[in-house]
């Protein structure tokens, strides 16, 4: 009974151990994945656009926060492309184009969103409106 | 009252849009991949060092020679990328042009993996740091874009290719080569 409960113990064990999910390329993270940039200004700028990218790979998770290779190649990207003097909305604006608004974080009014910013404005006029006539009445 | 009992069934009304609403958009499958945003838009400018000893390199005047093709975006270390080897040999048999690049991959890897699964590329570019890929818009490996022969990406297919989407494949093509 007790060396059943090992082996039961050991094969709990090796099912807890980390298995690699998926296997992994073996080159160097790109350049500027995890190296600061030289201005602390630019570096600065990066950051904050990083924080506001989504991975590609691991949806739920910002390139800033991700270590999977392409968050990594992602950052490089960012990295360079503002150390080249491109401004963040331009880097950011580049990918959009690419892969759509939903690779960034920060909402934009566009032809499908609108109505998320519309709809607190009208509701926001409505109650005014009711309001005024209630209050209005009771005078 | 008449007018009252109206606006309360329009309350209800209006409830019910909303709770419909709310239903149909989250019973939606959720979608895993983000999609390339740049279908009809011209291949972004390129280009590639070969990634094995066995085939040039590509650059994106190389798919822009008045000849369809399909860009297959691959790399040696990933599973999927060995499992669709068959179905681009048989869109290679069946006279599709493919050309490939191969993300963040040595060459020594690549070499291997063509050697064991099939080289059925005419080129193949290396991508170290997967900047053409992003270029793209491409969300991972293996993908196959559609690239007619004026260099417009036609067509997007993610993840591995099976033997339903041979044909498909083969209809884009010939669709980008009229």
């Amino acid at each position: 009974m007790s060396r059943f409960l090992a082996a039961a113990a050991a094969l709990l064990f090796a099912a807890m151990a980390p298995v690699p999910a998926t296997a992994q390329d073996r080159l160097p993270p790109a350049p500027y994945a995890d190296r600061q940039l030289a201005d602390p200004g630019q570096e600065a700028e990066a950051r904050a656009l990083m924080e506001q990218l989504r991975c590609i790979t691991c949806q739920s998770q910002s390139i800033a926060d991700s270590n999977a290779p392409m968050a990594g190649d992602m950052r490089h990207q960012v990295r360079s492309r503002i150390a080249a003097g491109e401004s963040p909305e331009s880097v950011r604006a580049w990918l959009v184009e690419r892969y759509g608004d939903y690779v960034s974080y920060e909402p934009r009014i566009g032809t499908a969103t609108w109505p998320l910013f519309a709809v607190p404005a009208v509701l926001l006029v409505i109650v005014l409106l009711i309001l005024r006539r209630r209050l209005g009445a009771r005078r | 009252m008449i007018r009252l009992r109206w606006s309360l069934w329009l309350v209800v009304a209006l409830a019910l849009a909303i709770f419909v609403l709310f239903f149909v958009q989250l019973s939606r499958p959720k979608e895993e991949f983000v999609r390339s945003a740049l279908i009809g838009q011209p291949l972004p400018a390129f280009a590639l060092e070969p990634a094995a000893e066995s085939r040039p390199g590509l650059s994106s005047a190389d798919l822009a020679d008045g000849q369809p093709r399909l860009l297959n975006v691959f790399a040696s270390w990933c599973v999927p990328c060995a499992a669709e080897a068959p179905q681009l040999a048989a869109l290679e048999q069946q006279g599709a042009q493919i050309v490939a690049v191969a993300i963040r991959d040595r060459p020594e890897d690549v070499a291997a993996f063509l050697e064991a699964f099939g080289n059925p590329f005419t080129r193949i570019g290396a991508d170290p740091i997967s900047e053409v890929q992003l270029a793209l818009g491409s969300s991972g490996v293996p993908e196959t874009f559609v690239i007619d022969g004026q260099g417009i990406i036609r067509y997007q297919h993610i993840g591995d290719i099976a033997d339903r989407d041979v044909p498909v494949l083969l209809e884009q093509l010939r669709e980008a080569g009229g």
